[in-house]
């Protein structure tokens, strides 16, 4: 294998780039499961809806980052929904994150996922815009203005959910509900109100996350199944809960990936990001900044 | 066969749907049906559904000649969206369900792996649909490919031969880790060893993989001076992409060689003007001299109804080809016994709309006749002009070149013709 | 008694049944529900006994299977031998896994399978011996009489395999070790401190789980012909086998039998008829129906209908 100090710092580059678009991707996870607790498996199939359904009104001739932030009102509808059935059915009954609930949301994620291939068939959908395809020359380095478009938007993601869960009322009411939720039925507020509001806005990020995804590269309909290790993996590393800790982990997750492709090979890299996971869970399961 | 069991088990066999239909039972007249998986989604859905159109071209066509031993022919296909996973299943359902009476491969290396040891252990004749070596750990004797390619020096002599002409000295190697790349990386390797060339990168990838932009870093440091691509279509794309994304280095001589997908229709029509300087394998570019015209007019009018690519090189007149052959075989053995037809098809020459085609012992063409050709000139958003000659301009072998090759690649994508 | 006696008549009728002419297609079909039969009884070990969501079943099935590829290729082992290696490579990935339960629970738990399934893909995609990303092309050996085709006798082996893992499961369940699981799945922490050897159980579960999957998976490239990881490792094999446990119902060793035998069915009438996808599409919506309206499953369901059934 050829190496190089250009080579090194080229993917180091890349790899930095690569993480802020993975944090933007499991920013919603980080919500919705590291404050929620909901175990939700279906969150890479989401954002995957996400990417179609920015494909189809990018077609329209939009602007595929405008597409998604079209879309993400109508995504928050869609996770007010789920979380609320999802609570009717399990939560109510007590019997959350056990068989039922993981069921649930593994037998939602397939759903979700052939619904696609029966919609739109099995080929690769990409989007066309013009920051896609070219890039930013440095010197001797190319940076794909692709990677750099998501890793800008990534960063505004994290910063205001940041800003909204410690800044603003509902913010911290979400923050709230999730350290000690008997305290704050006492103090009147309605936590169910709270976690359904909570849960829009992660699916809302969601469908911004898949414009991401489709102008980062091609998407198909089975492209979730990689994600589930990626989003999970930062999640638990950042520690459940933790915003910043997300961006933190997504940065590890980016740049050790792209070590691993440099080093080792295409073929080792699918494998980091459940690798970074196990090992997580075995030495330090509460993660970086775990509550 | 013990027979006698039938009788106790009767009440057995009705737990299956389909238990009704016995194992033996023999259709008299009826259609003479012909079955095959064909990739119609999926990397590889491009060119299998401009296939389809062919053989359908051709079911018609000999059911106006009055069909095979005065039986109507019926073509069954399925889609197997190019995923080999879902190939012995479709066959097996074509054979015991169907209960077709001859098969077809489907279009591809990958989808075909997995049905040679099928037709092996089942002694069934098979009509290769454009694989490279995909019968060589098999051995099966009853295979026949319609490509034109046979050895992997078949396929990289010409690209190497020119390389060397540039005065290149070193290759880089990229293939998906899949059976056809793997097939013709293994075969160029060799090769390469062979005439002194040295290879300074050497990399399998896997045939998911949708982002290339390190490995054509990892390409361009190590400064070699031609690219040798093994690649599927939707691979072929990613890496044309990531190459015009990021560059390959000012000293690379060529590039290209065995990235399927390029010869697309609808492929080079979205890529347009990227895909100049490009030196890569086909078989069949306008210009070359087959009796092919009146194909491809019909063909075209299909093509326009079904909304598939409308111009039909590199994949439907061989395909046609496979309808051909096989009729001249069921008429020449008057039968529909697959170890007849496979004798038939040994021994004779056939006539087809891409020439004569006669097998060798392996059942690949005795003569390859596969063109490594450069893109010049090309421009976005167009189909048509891809009819012109001065497109794709062949580089080897010596009997249909027209024009040398232009190096370096970056000079060559910049060059008007 | 009688379960040994039943278990005997349908070792019995799967024999006969594969010497008589029913059409081939049948055994082609029977294999994959019957497949799926075992690894549902194999999941409901650990998924309903023990209340612990394992996502890997293709890592050990996987594991199964790319062992007897192994063993086929290097020594032309015969078919005995190779699923007593996938058992083996089964119980000892199960194991290992079983060993990640000491810290995790619940979602965690479930999510670290999946990693166990992409990881052991990983591996096998960078093993080149057995064919790697590309895969693997086998030829089978000769059919051993008084069987017509290979795929009858792999039938009847397979037909053999469910009767041993729902004997095994069975056996499991009435036993001291099943009381002990279902305890731990209620409360862990308070079957540990009335003495229950938690670690002990759930490590057997896991060992026993994977090593039905692993023998499970054995015979699937004789089956194919042909071996490649992505299809091996692939995550509808965790959906097929906790469907079949819970839609039959994960309390008893009857359940999985019921939900594997109608799942699978249902799957291949559908994968002929309209398409390979709607029959994983029927799966999930199932899954989903069942967990939300009916969690006890069919024999929940028949229960109810049935006041005084077992």
């Amino acid at each position: 294998m050829f190496f190089s100090f250009e080579l090194l710092l080229e993917a180091l580059m890349f790899g930095v780039l690569l993480g802020c678009f993975y944090t933007a991707v499991s920013i919603g996870l980080s919500v919705s499961f590291g404050l929620l607790d909901v175990p939700h498996v279906a969150h890479p199939a989401i954002m995957v809806l996400g990417s179609y359904a920015t494909y189809i009104v990018a077609s329209q001739g939009l602007d595929p980052i405008l597409s998604g932030v079209l879309l993400m009102p109508v995504f928050f509808v869609l996770g007010v929904l789920v979380y609320r059935f999802y609570y009717e059915s399990f939560e109510r009954r007590g019997t959350e994150a056990g068989v039922r609930g993981l069921a649930f949301f593994f037998g939602l994620a397939f759903i979700i996922e052939i619904g696609l291939i029966l919609v739109f068939g099995v080929d690769q959908r990409t989007v066309e815009a013009a920051y896609i395809g070219e890039s930013l020359e440095l010197g001797e380095y190319r940076i794909p203005y692709r990677m750099l478009v998501a890793f800008g938007v990534a960063l505004v993601l994290t910063f205001s959910l940041t800003l909204y869960l410690s800044k603003t009322f509902t913010g911290r009411a979400i923050k709230a509900v999730a350290q000690d939720e008997p305290a704050l039925r006492l103090m009147g507020a309605n936590p169910v109100r709270i976690k359904q509001w909570a849960f829009g806005i992660a699916t809302g990020v969601s469908a911004l996350a898949g414009a991401l995804l489709i102008i980062v590269g091609p998407v198909e309909p089975a492209i979730d199944r990689l994600y589930i290790g990626r989003t999970f993996c930062i999640v638990v590393l950042a520690g459940l809960g933790s915003m910043t800790g997300t961006l933190a982990a997504g940065l590890i997750l980016g740049i050790a990936e792209s070590m691993v492709l440099m080093f080792f090979g295409a073929s080792w890299a699918p494998a980091v990001a459940f690798g970074l996971l196990l090992l997580v869970l075995g030495v330090r399961p509460q993660g970086l900044f775990g509550r | 066969m013990k027979r006698t069991r039938r009788e106790i088990l009767k009440a057995g066999a009705a737990l299956a749907v389909t238990a009704g239909i016995p194992g033996r039972a023999f259709a008299q007249a009826g259609p003479v049906k012909v079955g095959m998986s064909m990739p119609q989604t999926g990397s590889l859905g491009a060119g299998g559904q401009a296939a389809l159109v062919a053989l359908r071209l051709w079911v018609d066509d000999v059911n106006q000649r009055g069909g095979l031993l005065n039986r109507k022919v019926e073509l069954i296909a399925y889609d197997d969206q190019t995923n080999p996973a879902n190939v012995p299943g479709i066959y097996t359902k074509l054979l015991d369900v169907d209960k077709v009476d001859l098969i077809i491969a489907p279009y591809g290396t990958v989808p075909t792996a997995p049905l040679m040891p099928m037709a092996k252990q089942r002694g069934l004749l098979v009509m290769g649909n454009f694989s490279f070596q995909v019968n060589a750990k098999v051995q099966h004797d009853m295979w026949f490919n319609n490509a034109p390619w046979n050895n992997a020096s078949s396929w990289s002599d010409g690209f190497f031969a020119n390389g060397r002409k540039l005065g290149a000295k070193t290759v880089a190697f990229l293939a998906a880790d899949q059976e056809f790349a793997q097939n013709l990386a293994n075969g160029a390797r060799e090769l390469a060893k062979k005439g002194n060339l040295k290879a300074v990168y050497d990399q399998n990838y896997p045939p998911t993989t949708t982002d290339f932009s390190s490995l054509v870093r990892g390409i361009r440091a190590a400064k070699p001076d031609m690219v040798f691509v093994m690649s599927y279509p939707n691979d072929s794309v990613a890496i044309v992409r990531a190459v015009n994304e990021i560059g390959i280095g000012s000293g690379v001589k060529m590039f290209g060689g065995g990235m399927v997908g390029l010869q697309f229709t609808p492929i080079m029509a979205s890529l347009g003007s990227l895909l100049n300087g490009i030196v890569n394998y086909n078989s069949y570019v306008p210009g070359m001299k087959y009796p092919i015209d009146d194909f491809l007019k019909r063909y075209a009018q299909r093509a326009k109804e079904a909304k598939v690519d409308p111009l039909g090189f590199y994949l439907p007149p061989f395909n046609y080809a496979i309808g051909q052959m096989l009729e001249q075989a069921v008429n020449g053995a008057k039968s529909l016994d697959h170890k007849q037809l496979a004798a038939y098809l040994k021994k004779n020459e056939m006539k087809t709309v891409v020439g004569p085609i006669r097998y060798g012992p392996d059942g690949e063409w005795a003569n390859a006749r596969v063109v490594q050709a450069q893109f010049r000139g090309v421009v976005d958003k167009d189909v048509e002009q891809f009819r012109s000659p001065a497109k794709q301009v062949v580089i080897y072998p010596d009997a249909y070149k027209t024009g040398t090759v232009i190096a370096p690649f970056e000079k060559a994508r910049k060059a008007k013709k | 008694m009688r379960f040994w006696i039943c278990a005997a008549v349908l070792a019995a009728a799967s024999f006969g049944l594969a010497l008589s002419p029913v059409n081939e297609y049948f055994f082609y079909a029977a294999y994959v529900v019957l497949t799926f039969v075992v690894l549902a009884t194999a999941w409901n070990i650990l998924g309903g006994y023990a209340g612990y969501v394992n996502f890997g079943t293709p890592a050990f099935f996987g594991i199964g299977a790319y062992a007897a590829t192994l063993l086929f290729k290097s020594l032309g082992a015969p078919l005995a031998v190779q699923i007593a290696a996938g058992a083996l490579m089964g119980g000892l990935l199960g194991f290992g896994v079983g060993m990640l339960t000491l810290r995790l629970r619940g979602i965690f738990f479930a999510i670290a399978t999946v990693a166990v399934v992409f990881i052991m893909e990983t591996l096998m995609i960078n093993w080149r011996y057995v064919g790697g990303a590309t895969g693997l092309q086998l030829l089978r050996p000769e059919v051993i009489a008084p069987f017509e085709n290979y795929i009858r006798m792999l039938f009847v082996v397979m037909a053999w395999m469910g009767i041993a893992g729902v004997a095994i499961a069975r056996y499991v369940q009435d036993s001291w070790i099943g009381r002990g699981l279902r305890a731990l799945r209620d409360s862990e922490e308070a079957a540990e401190a009335c003495g229950v050897p938690t670690l002990k159980l759930k490590l057997f579960a896991c060992t026993v789980m994977g090593g039905l999957m692993g023998a499970a998976g054995a015979p699937m490239p004789m089956y194919l012909s042909f071996i490649e990881p992505a299809s091996t490792f692939n995550l509808n094999y965790t959906i097929g086998a906790l469907g079949g446990a819970i839609i039959g119902g994960m309390s008893h060793w009857l359940g999985p039998i019921i939900g594997a035998l109608l799942l699978g069915s249902l799957q291949q009438i559908v994968t002929v008829t309209i398409s390979g996808e709607v029959n994983v599409l029927i799966v999930g919506v199932l899954l989903v129906l069942f967990v939300v309206l009916a969690p006890e499953g069919i024999l929940g369901l028949l229960k109810k209908i049935m006041p005084r059934s077992r």
